[in-house]
Parts: structure tokens; sequence; C-alpha cells
């Protein structure tokens, strides 16, 4: 599952824009969306979620349950 | 945030005491060029003061008291990321009535904010500096921070530069800070226990990862003190920013105030915590207070001794303009600088900035006479005024417009800025039906005279009912050598025992008074 921005949450801060490893994360119309197509859930990068990790507002990237979790491909 | 000029051979070197009575002693500026004591000449009545920093600090409203009743600043809001969470910070809430760090009404590209910053520069002359404070960190955005430093450099290189920083990030930073002529630094350090910074910061990101509790605390205390040291040896003036937080930081802040020291700041700006609730931050829903001005000046008093203290911080939104007190943000939106037509003239600015400088030699003269006849007097009376001005050193705004009241402590030893009272609400929407009186007389219940250029019957007589004088026969003339004078006056009726002297003390009292009258 990629992660998603809940928009209501979002301060618009960018903050997870710059620490993104994929750079799945841009600013679109002012909001704050992730790429799911990009998205590794930090995979083969990092231990934690960068956009988890520095959000300012707690549950606001989250992992989208609509979508299958990321698997790297073989 | 800083800025220069030179005038002490042709306006003398008496001004410059001022300043250096107002800032007090200059200890902290030990490693700072090196230099030691001035040793120059005529200039000699710096002090300790070396000429580099004094160069530095006489036209940065924020690093000199005297200064900031002459020059503005403003704050370009082009960092809104940060790395850490404080407690007394909700990045969620914003509210255009604001007035307070972390606040921000809109966010700007580097480029937006250079053509703000010379719109800004070509309308109000006295602005010598700008600054990058967040909303979020500057150097949690250090390719937009330092974007717009290097714009601005370009486009009006006359302007100074100045970014204050949580100090996580700052020892990375601090070359390409060096290279952009960055020559003052703000870092907000509010603890050196990592035990005491855990109760104000949740969480750090750091190295891509969140750390919590007092690991957080730690790396962030480890880097903020390591970040000054690298500045201080560059010679880049710090200020460090401490907020009091009662039961908390607030006797470590002394501790502080050492450490601080001893790595070469320059001056310390312990402000209160602003803390309610409808700010949604953590402090504000658990109900920790903010302190009392008499809390905080009693802090500040206690540090005196050590090094400069800073006084007269306003605690400005992240994208404030203007003179410190005032906020002229709202003039210069994103939509009406596009609309406007900017020429940048460097011109203009200089001559605005040369009379300041003459009014500034002037003004100082009339303190040093008024305190010529003051010295006679011997007395161990203390009184609080209260002063309604607009700018310029000048006794100019009538009672009935201060959104703010300067406090000026009156002694034998002369005329000394120890604080500010505002007395407009932080927020138009959420406070009571208070009247406007009520709140400004509750904010100088300590003082016993307010200076005004011009008030109405009715104040008048209910500010005499509460003991306060009004005093409006100094209108436009220079708020230290008219409080001198008046103080002359009020000691004269005192030994010829036509008034009694009476200790005014109101423990009440807040730097924001709504809050305590709310």
């Amino acid at each position: 599952m990629p992660f998603k921005i809940i928009a209501s949450q979002c301060t618009g801060c960018s903050a997870c824009e710059t620490q993104c490893p994929n750079l799945a994360i841009s600013e679109v119309a002012g909001a704050f969306l992730i790429d799911s197509e990009q998205c590794t859930e930090c995979a083969g990068y990092f231990d934690e979620p960068q956009c988890v990790a520095v959000c300012p507002v707690d549950n606001t990237c989250v992992l989208d349950t609509a979508l299958p979790r990321y698997r790297a491909p073989p | 945030m800083s800025t220069s000029a030179q005038h002490q051979v042709s306006c003398g070197c008496g001004e410059i005491r001022e300043t250096l009575q107002v800032t007090g002693k200059q200890q902290g500026c030990g490693t700072i060029g090196g230099s030691g004591k001035a040793g120059c000449g005529s200039q000699a009545d710096i002090g300790n003061l070396p000429n580099e920093v004094w160069e530095k600090v006489k036209n940065h409203p924020c690093y000199s008291e005297e200064a900031h009743h002459h020059y503005a600043r403003m704050h370009v809001a082009v960092a809104p990321a940060c790395n850490i969470q404080c407690n007394y910070c909700n990045r969620k809430y914003d509210c255009a009535n604001e007035s307070r760090p972390g606040i921000a009404s809109e966010k700007l590209t580097p480029e937006q904010a250079a053509k703000k910053v010379l719109a800004v520069a070509s309308a109000i002359p006295q602005m010598s500096v700008v600054g990058v404070a967040g909303p979020g960190d500057p150097l949690a955005n250090p390719d937009k921070t330092f974007r717009t430093f290097e714009l601005i450099d370009k486009l009006a290189p006359d302007i100074k530069l100045c970014l204050s920083t949580n100090g996580l990030a700052l020892a990375d930073h601090v070359d390409t800070i060096a290279r952009l002529k960055v020559d003052h630094v703000t870092i907000t350090i509010n603890m050196i226990d990592p035990e005491i910074g855990a109760k104000i910061y949740p969480w750090i990101f750091y190295r891509h990862k969140r750390y919590t509790g007092i690991e957080a605390a730690s790396i962030l205390s480890t880097r903020q003190l390591q970040g000054l040291e690298m500045l201080t040896a560059r010679g880049i003036l710090c200020k460090v920013n401490s907020v009091m937080i009662p039961g908390i930081n607030d006797e470590h802040l002394v501790e502080v105030n050492r450490a601080v020291k001893s790595r070469g700041a320059f001056l310390h700006n312990v402000m209160p915590l602003i803390s309610s609730p409808e700010h949604g931050t953590v402090f504000g829903l658990s109900g920790q207070r903010s302190p009392t001005a008499q809390e905080v000046t009693a802090l500040q008093d206690s540090c005196e001794s050590e090094m400069n203290m800073m006084r007269h911080c306003r605690q400005c939104r992240a994208d404030a303009v203007g003179l410190l007190g005032e906020d002229r943000g709202a003039e210069f939106t994103m939509e009406k600088i596009m609309a406007m037509d900017i020429k940048y003239d460097e011109q203009p600015r200089k001559e605005y900035q040369a009379r300041i400088e003459k009014a500034r030699v002037t003004k100082f003269a009339a303190t040093q006479q008024e305190l010529a006849g003051l010295a006679i007097a011997s007395s161990e009376i203390k009184v609080l005024v209260a002063v309604a001005t607009r700018g310029s050193g000048l006794i100019n705004q009538h009672f009935g417009h201060a959104t703010e009241f300067q406090i000026y402590e009156l002694s034998t030893s002369g005329a000394k800025f120890v604080g500010h009272r505002p007395i407009h609400p932080y927020c138009q929407g959420g406070h009571g039906e208070e009247s406007k009186l009520e709140i400004a007389i509750g904010a100088i219940k300590d003082c016993h005279a307010v200076f005004v250029s011009k008030i109405g019957g009715c104040p008048k007589a209910e500010l005499i009912e509460a003991g306060i004088e009004p005093v409006d026969q100094y209108a436009c003339e220079f708020i230290d050598a008219s409080a001198i004078a008046w103080f002359k006056l009020y000691l004269d009726k005192v030994n010829e025992g036509k008034i009694k002297h009476v200790e005014r003390v109101d423990p009440a009292a807040r730097h924001n008074a709504v809050i305590s009258a709310a």
C-alpha cells in the first residue's frame, strides 16, 4: 500500500515533499498529493516512511488501504 | 537580521553610549571579532563593544533596543516546513489576526519573497533587515531560504539578512550562512537539560529518523550548542531566544543563559510563553500558564548581570512587516504586490536613513541634557511609566490609538526601557466585551504615569482615578528626555512634600494584557 495524505489534516507545510526519496509528493493546486505509482513506502531507502516521520500532524500521512502493499520489483 | 552605517565620527559617541546603556553590558560579544575593547579614539565611548559589532547592531531593530525605535524589519514566509515539534506550536492553526511566531498568512516562493522585499523597501525606507523566521524552520527549508537570500542580495544589497532557527540543522549550514553574509542568526534554545527538553519537544526529525523523548531533546541540545559555537567562531552575531514556561524551564533558563553566554551569544531574549486553549497547542490545551510580566522581568534581571538581555521583543509573526510592535503585512499581500509598479532605488532609502541618524543624535543630546540635571538628585525612588509611541523615539501617539505601551523604568540613573505591554487582543474574535480602556488601564497598573501625544477627557479622568497620571505636555518630544524631565519634577514634588511617593505593584501584569484580562 502506498501512503496517501489526508487533505483535511494537511497544513501544506511541504516538509514531506523534500524528504520523499521517490519524489512522489508534489503540490497540486495548493494540496499535497502522493503519487501512488511512485511511493515505495520508503522501502529500500529508510526504516520508516519519511512523510510519516516528518509530518507535524499525526495520522495525516497514512497507508492507502484501498491499494495493495508495495512490493519491490523482482 | 542586521544592518550597518557609519556615523561615529560625525555624530559623536554619545548615542553609542546610550545604546550600550540600553542593551546592558557587553560581555556576550567577547568571541565576536575577537578585538575586545574598541580602543578607537573618539569612539572610545562605545565601551568594550567592538566597532564591527556596533556596526552590525546599530540599525537592527531586533538586536538593539535603541534601533527598534527607528528601524523596521520584515519577515518573508518562505520556510513552511519544520523538523521538530514544540509543545507551544500548533502548525494547523492559523489566523490573520494572530500576532505571534509560527503564523503567516501566505507562504511565498523565493521569487515572490524577493519581489515583496523590494516593494516593502521602496515603501518603508526605514526597513533595514529581512529575516526568514518560518513559519516552520528556515534550515528545514534550506534551498528556499538560501535562494531567497541570494535573490535579495542581488537585487537590494543594502538590506541585511537574518534568520531564526531552532538550531537542529544549523551546524550543516554554517558555511552557507557565512557565504551569503547572513550576519545575524537567532537560535531558540529553551533548555540544555534533555529531561527538561523532553517536556517541551515531543519529537525531532533528524537524519531521516524521528526521535522522541529525552533522546530527541539530547540531540537537539547538542546540535543547538554546536551550531552556536560554529557561528560565533565565524564572527556571526547570535541572539538566543528562550521561551519561558513556568514550572518547566523558568528556573533552568539561568543555566541556559550561562551556557549560551560562554559560547559567545551576543544577546539573550527571554520571552513569555504564549498559551491559550484556542491555539490548540499541547501547552494551550493542558492549561500550561504563561508567565506574568513580573516573572519575565525578574528572570531577565537575574540574567542581566551575565549578558545583554533583550526586552523589546514583540514575538512577531513569520510574515511581519514594519517597526516592531506594528504590522503592516496587510498592505503587502502578494495580490497587492503583483499590482505594484516597483522601482527599487537605494538613494532615497539612504537619504531617509541619514535623517534617522541625525535624529538619533539630536535625541541623544536631549537625553544627555536632561540627565545632567538629574545627576544632582539623589534618590532611591524608581518608577515605571508607560509611553504611547509610533516610533522614532518620540511621544507621538494618541492614548486611544495605542496598540501597546512601551514601559520605561525611571531612576536617578536615567530612563531604561524595560518592556512593552500590548493592549490589542491577539485574536480580535476570541475575547469578551471588556472595554479597550479597561484593558489599557489594566495593562499599565504598575505605572505612575502614561505619556501620550493626546488624550480625551474621559480616559484622562479614569486614569487619574486609577492613580496613573496622564501626561500630554511632552507631545511629539523625545521619550527619554521627556521621561527624565517628568521624573525630575516628580522627585522635586516628593522632596518638597507636595506628594507622597507610593510604590505601584501589579503582580498580575502580563506581557499579554488581554489574556490576563480575559
